[in-house]
């Protein structure tokens, strides 16, 4: 179901409720959310989905849309696909619904949120339209009130009466309710963006450095109070420039740390990034996606960083690039890019996306791991070499204040000991290194998701692998899926045995160019016949576009 | 400055690496390795305590030439790296060196930034007006006139007042050197390190190979004929309206340093679950 409305409107407040009644009832859930450019006033929609299964995507269609009014709501049509089951639900006092929205045969049901709203002193119509979805699906009131009771900390009784009230309005109405759930146990309800913080966090970070940016902004607001808590700091910076290099220094001097960006950021962190490489010093940016190029649609998501993620730095420069491929595993992945940075002594790149960033869910808890792991720290000993060759690559760091192990980190190509040199014998020697380092990595079962066999498989990385998991079952039995979270260094002797016996690819990537398809051609060797399914941003993929086209291409 | 007291009393040589300098001979930049090496000795440090941290230029060699810890950075981004550094490991002594094309031109925001977030650091900047490692081209601090290949006839623009400027961005000392006087060099760098907050030292450093004239700066720096002042107001007029050699300390400022907020007694990593983990309990 989908709730839109302008802002100021509260259906981001009353969506989050409707999120945490369904958690609170057992039921999984993923909210995601689109919004116009406007700070305040424009127009937005919170997207739910409630499942008895975990979600990692919207469907293909929303049963439900209701608004609490019609101004500019239009502009998410292509966002909020409807069938002909379908409900509208609107406020008459606010007009008829644009028609785009009925046209694939929906039903339209006006209820009066604004007079029903009304009727409770200090009531809202958006706590109404809240009640009136909640009984659509079947939420038990006890979990709305007790999801209300958590969210608001003014107007509860009204708040309350108000949703109890759109929950009777909406007896009479035609329901989509759910399976009941027998579920128990621990889950999170969480967004991608705080996910990806609490994980690193979990892989000791420590330091953040960041400049405000949509839509990463809220992963930086989460880390701000939490790093306190854990005895760590983030320091806002004055832009990207400044921020990446912030937490160069800082992990220098031996403290794990971390910033967060969107594309246009990760592009001026291009150049620290390769200082990273060079003085081999962990860092970890985590890039939250949004459509580009430039400025783009700083609130939309699109997989359109994944050229300027492996690619984006002058010379010869290996560093790490995971994506999470769900919201749960944004915590996952940071928490291992943190530990791939700390142990290869690299720069290791988060593709996120505002798409999971911005989500909202409830997860299962994911396995976080032992998170044991340490920088190679130098302790001591004559004629220290900070860079000396070993025959891993990474060599012992010294963290400044150790006695007799000072060095400089340097930029300038240098030889074991630091110093700059301009000898090919030390360029090479050290080009070697950084590429020695990624290429005795040993990623284990974390490199892909690989699930299901068969001859037809799905290849896709990031927030497509909902979609495609979900497009999988149906198509049956006979098709797999291979997500790819460690995108550099590439694995391809793993994909190759992942791929074993399949005929057909189709590569899933939500951008225009095909970024991730070159990317498969260039350092792997895919079987049989390859098909490309791609478009920009901001619209998801859904699961039947990815089943139809499975389909069509299986028949012949 | 919050390194502990050395043992055994250390001298300027003991800062100082065996690498030899890719400056020419004759650079104001030597005298400057002296001053520094001779100040940190003078405060008692141990090298391993202190972190010398650059941007790239010839000032930004510095580094390696001592025996401190060192970052030599990209071009322009010394201080946010320093920033970084010293607030993760405040019981390190920072030093950032730079010039006057990698401090107030590329790295030109950062410094404003800098001197506003006052964090405990000491910024030298070795001005020579000309940007030396790329051969001779005209930086902020460069006189409209000077004709270079990149700018033949000069830039026609006004140089700025990199002092006033950290004065109105709010560092919290503020001193004018002269590599020329490496001892009172020392001894401002000294006072530099010792006071809380951002010290913004600017110290003029001739270049002998595209700016021979510099040499003559020996006639005409002097020490400043006014005492200090803590009043950023005043110490931007003196800034402002004297020929710009007047050397020694011109403004000190009391304003508290940058200090994160911090948790008293930190809690484990997992606790933080509390903030989004649930239970589910309905049958």
């Amino acid at each position: 179901m989908a709730l839109a409305g302008s802002g100021g409107a509260g259906v981001m407040t009353a969506g989050n409720i409707l999120l945490e009644a369904a958690a609170l009832a057992g039921y999984y859930a993923l909210m995601t959310r689109t919004s116009g450019p406007q700070i305040r006033g424009g127009e937005a929609a919170a997207m739910l989905r409630v499942a008895t299964f975990p979600t990692d995507g919207q469907d293909d269609r929303f049963e439900v849309l209701a608004a609490i009014d019609w101004q500019n709501v239009g502009r998410f049509a292509a966002e909020l696909p409807l069938g002909p089951e379908s409900l509208v639900v609107g406020d008459p006092s606010q007009g008829e619904p644009p028609e785009v929205f009925l046209r694939g045969g929906a039903t339209y049901v006006p209820v009066p949120l604004k007079e029903l709203a009304k009727r409770v002193n200090g009531g809202w119509p958006n706590m109404v339209a809240l009640g009136v979805l909640a009984a659509l699906i079947g939420l038990p009131a006890a979990a709305v009130e007790s999801a209300v009771k958590k969210a608001m900390k003014k107007g509860l009784e009204a708040g309350i009466a108000a949703a109890r009230l759109g929950m009777t309005q909406a007896s009479s109405l035609k329901k989509f309710s759910l399976d009941k759930t027998e579920s128990k146990g621990k889950r999170w309800l969480i967004t991608g963006n705080e996910a990806a913080g609490y994980g690193a966090l979990r892989g000791g970070v420590r330091f953040v450095a960041a400049y405000p940016i949509t839509p990463a902004t809220e992963l930086l607001e989460w880390l701000s109070p939490a790093l306190v808590k854990v005895g760590g700091t983030l320091v806002q910076a004055e832009d990207e420039l400044a921020s990446i290099n912030m937490i160069l220094g800082a992990s220098y001097g031996g403290v794990p740390s971390l910033t967060a960006t969107s594309g246009p950021g990760l592009s001026l962190m291009s150049e620290a990034l390769g200082l990273g490489v060079a003085a081999e010093i962990p860092i970890v940016v985590v890039d939250v996606m949004r459509t580009g190029p430039s400025t783009g649609i700083a609130t939309k998501s699109e997989q359109s960083d994944l050229n300027i993620a492996l690619y984006g730095m002058h010379g010869d420069a290996p560093h790490v690039v995971v994506a999470p491929n769900s919201v749960a595993d944004c915590a996952v992945a940071t928490g291992w890019a943190v530990e791939l940075a700390e142990t290869l002594q690299v720069p290791a790149i988060v593709l996120s996306d505002q798409y999971f960033g911005q989500a909202r869910a409830v997860v299962d808890v994911p396995d976080m791991g032992s998170n044991s792991f340490e920088r190679l720290k130098a302790k001591g000993g004559e004629a220290f070499k900070r860079y000396a060759m070993t025959e891993s690559g990474v060599s012992p760091m010294a963290i400044p204040g150790t006695p007799g192990l000072a060095y400089t980190a340097d930029g300038l190509a240098h030889n074991e000991r630091g110093t700059p040199s301009s000898q090919a014998s030390d360029h090479l020697a050290h080009s070697d290194k950084y590429a020695r380092k990624l290429e005795q990595l040993d990623p284990g079962e974390a490199w892909a998701s690989v699930e299901g066999d068969g001859e037809t498989a799905v290849l896709t990385f990031g927030s497509c692998t909902g979609p495609a998991r979900e497009a999988l079952a149906r198509n049956g039995a006979g098709t797999r899926l291979v997500s790819l979270r460690l995108l550099s260094p590439a694995q391809p002797a793993r994909l190759k045995r992942a791929l074993e016996g399949v005929k057909r690819v189709l590569v899933v990537e939500q951008n225009h160019s095909g970024q991730f398809l070159r990317y498969l051609r260039s350092e792997y060797e895919l079987p049989g016949e390859v098909k490309s399914l791609r478009r920009p941003g901001p619209l998801p993929f859904r699961p039947d576009e990815i089943h139809q086209a499975l389909a069509a291409w299986e028949r012949g | 400055m919050n390194a502990p007291i050395a043992a055994a009393p250390l001298s300027a040589k003991d800062f100082k690496s065996d690498y030899k300098p890719v400056w020419c001979p004759g650079c104001g930049d030597y005298s400057v390795l002296a001053a520094i090496t001779k100040a940190l000795a003078t405060l008692n440090l141990r090298p391993e305590n202190v972190a010398v941290v650059s941007g790239i230029g010839c000032s930004s060699r510095i580094p390696a030439y001592t025996t401190c810890y060192g970052f030599h950075g990209v071009h322009g981004r010394a201080l946010p790296a320093a920033t970084g550094l010293k607030v993760a490991r405040p019981d390190l002594t920072v030093l950032v060196a730079s010039g006057d094309g990698d401090g107030y031109s590329i790295g030109g925001n950062h410094f404003l930034h800098a001197c506003r977030r006052n964090v405990d650091l000491t910024y030298i900047v070795m001005d020579n007006h000309v940007y030396g490692m790329t051969k001779g081209q005209p930086s902020p601090t460069t006189e409209p006139g000077w004709s270079s290949k990149l700018a033949p006839g000069g830039t026609g623009l006004r140089e700025f007042h990199p002092l006033v400027i950290a004065l109105a961005s709010g560092a919290n000392f503020v001193a004018r050197a002269f590599s020329g006087d490496p001892n009172g060099t020392a001894a401002l760098l000294a006072e530099a390190v010792r006071h809380p907050g951002f010290s913004f030292v600017e110290v003029l450093s001739p270049c002998v190979t595209f700016r021979p004239e510099q040499r003559a700066w020996k006639e005409r720096a002097r020490p400043a004929p006014v005492a200090v002042t803590d009043d950023p107001a005043r110490a931007a007029r003196r800034i402002m309206t004297d020929d710009g050699f007047n050397i020694g300390v011109l403004y000190k400022g009391s304003r508290a340093p940058f200090a994160a907020p911090a948790a008293r007694s930190p809690q484990a990593v997992t606790e933080l679950e509390a903030g989004f983990a649930f239970e589910v309990t309905r049958k």
